[in-house]
C-alpha cells in the first residue's frame, strides 16, 4: 500500500472558500481538545474543564472581533504583523528565504530609537522628525538584510540560517542597549530606554486609539501590489522564483534581482520597526516583540503572497494575538497558548488545502523488477 | 590560566556542547535523506518536557530518555506527514513545528516549573578517568555524553559504510533514481525524520535531564538554531558535528567563565558570539565548490512526486 496524491481536475468554487473554513474548524477543535485536557489537569472536574473550554473560546473571539475596543486593539497588533509579512513577501517570491523579519524589526526598532533619544534630538517639526524615523528604520533593516543578500549573492550562503543568526544577535544587541548604555535612569531599573519626544509619536485616530502606522501599512500593501502586477520588477522577480534557469536565459541578473529583494524586504520589516517605536511603545524595551517577525512568515505564506491577502491575514492573526492576551489575563493561560495555536492553524490551512486540491488514494505497491 | 582552569573549562564545553551535537546529529540523518526541518527548537523542547515530565512523575531516567525520544519521533512524524506526502513547504512545516512544539512545551510545562526531578549523575568510567587530563575532561561525564560519544562513529559507519546508510543517501541525492532501483522513497523518509526526530529531542532532554534538573520554559534558549546551523557547518558528517558541537560548545563555557571572573564585556555581547561565529564561518564554508566536493545531499528540501520526477 502506497499513498498517490492526484491533483484534482473542476474544482467548484465554493471549495475556496469552503476549505479554509472547514481548516480553521478544525483547529479550533484540536485546540478545544487541548484546552479541555489542560483544565482538567489543572483540578477541574471534566464537565467544568468542557464550560470553562467553552468560555474561554467566547472570550478570545469575542473581544477582539467583536466590540470596537477590541478590534482597535486588533488594529495595533495587525500593524508590526502586516509591515513584516509585506517585507517577507517581497524576498518570498524569488523563493528567498528570508527568516529574519523578527531581527529587521529589532533593527528598525533600534535605529527609529537612536533616531529619536540621540541624532535628531532637537527637532520639533513632527512630520520632519517622522519622516526621518522612518528612513532610518527603513536603513537599517534594509542594512540587516544586507549581511544574508551579499553572502548569497556571492558566497552562494544559505540565507535561511543567516538571517535566523542575525535574529539573536539583533535581539541581544538591543538588550545589551535597554540593559547598558541606553537604559533609561527613570525608569525604576526597568529594561527600557527614555520615553520618545512628542514630535517622534505617530498621529492617532479614533479618538486616539489607533495610531497612524495602520494608515502607512495599507498605502505600502496597495504600492506592492501595483509592484506586484503591473511592473516589470513584479513580472521578473516571479520568473526568477519560478525557473532560475529561464530567468537567466531572459537576461535578468539574478544576483541583482536577489540583493535588492532581501533589502527591500528587510526595509519593509525595519520600517514596521520604527512604525512599532512611534506608534505605540515610544520607548525601545527588552521583548517588545512576541514574535512578530515570526508570526508573519505564516501571514505571508497563508495569504499566498498577494499584499492585499496579507492585511486580512495580519487582522486575523492580530486578533488571535489579542485574544490570547486575554486569555492569559482571565484564564490564567500561558502565553505559549498562542504558539500552538499558530502552528495548527498553519497545519491546517495548510494541509487542508492539499487534501481537498489533491486526491489522496491508497494504491496497492507496484513490483519494482531489479 | 592554570591547568585545573583549563581542564574544567574543557569538561564544561563537553557538557554545553552534547545537547547540540544530539540535535545536529539528529537532523543530519534527516536531512541526509533529503528533507529539511527547520523545527529543531521545537523537537528539542518537546524532548526536554516530555524527559523531565516522566522523569518526575517516575523517577525512572531511563523510561524518561525513551519518553523524550518518542516525543520527538511523533513530532517527526508529523512533519514527515505535511512534507513528503502532502508536499507542503518544507521551511514552512518546520517553522510550525517549532510553533507548535514551543506552545505544547510551554503550556505542558506550566505546572512544573519549581520542581526538581531525578537527574543524571556523572559516572567516572574505571580506568579511563584515570589518565591524568583526558581522564577527568572526557570521561567524567554521565552516560548521555558517553552515549553521544558512542553516536558519532556508529551513524558515521552506518551512513557511509553500510547497505541501508546507502540507500539512506540514495534518497538525499536522487529520489527518482532512488525510486527505479526500488527504494521506497517515502517510507525512507518518514523513517529518517522520525529517528532524527527522536535523537533531536534526546538532545533537549539532555537539557532537562542532566545539564540542570528543571525545566525552564524555553529552556533550549536558540540551541536548536544553531544545531540547524551546525548540520551546514557540520557538511553532513557526524564526525564534523562534534567539532562544531564542541566549538560551540566551548565559546558558550568560555562565556560564562568570563562572566564568572568579572569581565566588563556586557554578557548581552558575549551571547552574540556563537550567532556571529556561526555567520562568519557559513560565509567561508558555503561557496559552490566546496558544497560539491562535502556532497550536501542534492534533493534536500525538494518534496519528491512520482509524477513529476525531479
Amino acid at each position: 500500500m502506497r499513498l498517490r496524491i492526484e491533483k484534482r481536475k473542476d474544482m467548484p468554487f465554493y471549495m475556496n472558500i469552503v476549505v479554509p473554513v472547514v481548516s480553521i474548524v478544525f483547529s479550533l477543535f484540536v485546540m478545544g481538545i487541548i484546552l479541555l485536557i489542560f483544565f482538567q489537569r489543572s483540578g477541574m472536574s471534566w464537565s467544568e474543564a468542557f464550560s470553562e473550554t467553552f468560555s474561554a473560546y467566547g472570550e478570545m473571539f469575542s473581544w477582539p472581533f467583536g466590540n470596537i475596543y477590541g478590534i482597535y486593539q486588533t488594529l495595533l497588533k495587525m500593524v508590526p504583523l502586516a509591515f513584516v509579512g509585506l517585507g517577507l513577501s517581497f524576498a518570498y517570491r524569488m523563493k528567498i528565504w528570508n527568516i529574519g523579519g523578527e531581527g529587521q524589526l529589532y533593527m528598525g526598532a533600534f535605529a527609529a530609537t537612536w533616531g529619536a533619544l540621540f541624532l535628531f534630538k532637537g527637532i520639533e517639526n513632527s512630520f520632519l522628525m517622522i519622516t526621518l524615523l522612518l528612513f532610518m528604520g527603513a536603513l537599517f533593516g534594509a542594512l540587516w538584510a544586507a549581511i544574508p543578500a551579499f553572502m548569497k549573492a556571492f558566497a552562494k550562503t544559505d540565507e535561511i540560517v543567516v538571517t535566523l543568526m542575525l535574529n539573536y544577535v539583533a535581539i541581544f544587541w538591543v538588550d545589551y542597549l535597554v540593559y547598558g548604555p541606553w537604559k533609561d535612569p527613570q525608569g525604576y531599573n526597568f529594561p527600557l530606554t527614555a520615553e520618545f519626544p512628542e514630535a517622534a509619536k505617530l498621529p492617532t485616530m479614533f479618538d486616539g486609539e489607533v495610531h497612524a502606522g495602520i494608515i502607512m501599512v495599507i498605502i505600502l500593501a496597495i504600492i506592492l501590489q501595483y509592484v506586484y502586477s503591473r511592473t516589470s520588477w513584479g513580472f521578473n522577480s516571479a520568473i526568477v522564483g519560478d525557473n532560475q534557469r529561464a530567468a537567466k536565459y531572459a537576461g535578468i541578473n539574478i544576483g541583482f534581482y536577489t540583493i535588492v529583494a532581501l533589502l527591500v524586504s528587510g526595509a519593509i520589516a525595519g520600517m514596521g520597526g520604527a512604525v512599532q517605536m512611534m506608534g505605540i511603545q515610544h520607548r525601545l524595551q527588552h521583548g517588545f516583540s512576541p514574535g512578530y517577525g515570526y508570526t508573519a512568515i505564516i501571514i505571508a505564506w497563508l495569504a499566498k503572497l498577494n499584499p492585499i491577502a496579507i492585511l486580512l491575514v495580519s487582522f486575523l492573526f492580530g486578533g488571535l494575538l489579542v485574544g490570547n492576551e486575554q486569555l492569559q489575563m482571565f484564564y490564567r493561560l500561558p502565553l505559549a497558548l498562542i504558539f500552538i495555536f499558530q502552528g495548527l492553524v498553519l497545519f491546517s490551512l495548510l494541509g487542508g488545502e492539499t487534501i481537498f486540491n489533491y486526491r489522496i488514494r491508497f494504491v496497492k505497491e507496484r513490483v519494482v523488477e531489479e | 590560566m592554570d591547568s585545573s582552569i583549563i581542564t574544567t573549562t574543557l569538561q564544561a564545553t563537553i557538557r554545553a556542547g552534547t545537547p547540540l551535537l544530539f540535535t545536529v546529529l539528529g537532523d543530519i540523518f534527516t536531512e541526509r535523506s533529503g528533507v529539511m526541518n527547520l523545527g529543531l527548537e521545537g523537537l528539542m523542547l518537546v524532548g526536554a518536557i516530555s524527559g523531565f515530565v516522566v522523569s518526575y512523575s517516575t523517577g525512572n531516567l531511563f523510561l524518561a530518555v525513551i519518553a523524550a525520544m518518542v516525543a520527538g519521533a511523533v513530532l517527526g512524524l508529523v512533519h514527515a506527514f505535511f512534507t513528503v506526502t502532502l508536499r507542503i513547504n518544507q521551511v514552512v512545516s518546520g517553522l510550525a513545528i517549532t510553533m507548535l512544539g514551543t506552545g505544547i512545551s510551554g503550556l505542558w510545562g506550566k505546572g512544573y516549573i519549581g520542581v526538581v526531578a531525578a537527574q543524571f549523575k556523572p559516572l567516572e568510567l574505571p580506568v579511563l578517568s584515570k589518565i591524568p587530563f583526558i581522564g577527568p575532561v572526557l570521561f567524567s561525564h554521565d552516560i548521555l555524553v558517553y552515549l553521544s560519544y558512542l553516536l558519532v562513529p556508529l551513524m558515521w559507519f552506518y551512513i557511509y559504510k553500510t547497505k541501508p546508510g546507502m540507500v539512506l543517501r540514495a534518497v538525499g541525492e536522487s529520489p527518482s533514481a532512488a525510486d527505479a532501483r526500488g527504494i521506497n522513497v517515502f517510507m525512507t523518509r518518514y523513517l529518517y525524520t522520525m529517528v532524527g526526530g527522536a535523537i533531536t529531542a534526546l538532545g533537549g532532554a539532555y537539557l532537562s535531564l542532566a545539564y540542570t534538573s528543571m525545566w525552564i520554559e524555553n529552556m533550549t534558549a536558540g540551541r536548536g538554531w544553531i544545531g540547524i546551523a551546525l548540520v551546514l557547518f557540520a557538511t553532513w558528517d557526524p564526525v564534523k558535528a562534534m567539532l562544531g558541537a564542541y566549538l560551540f560548545g566551548g565559546v558558550t563555557a568560555l562565556g560564562l567563565r568570563m562572566q564568572a571572573a568579572g569581565t566588563t564585556i556586557s554578557s548581552h555581547i558575549l551571547m552574540m558570539l556563537p550567532y556571529i561565529l556561526t555567520v562568519t564561518v557559513l560565509f567561508f564554508t558555503s561557496t559552490e565548490k566546496i558544497k560539491l566536493k562535502v556532497g550536501a545531499p542534492a534533493a534536500l528540501g525538494v518534496p519528491y512526486s512520482r509524477e513529476e520526477k525531479t
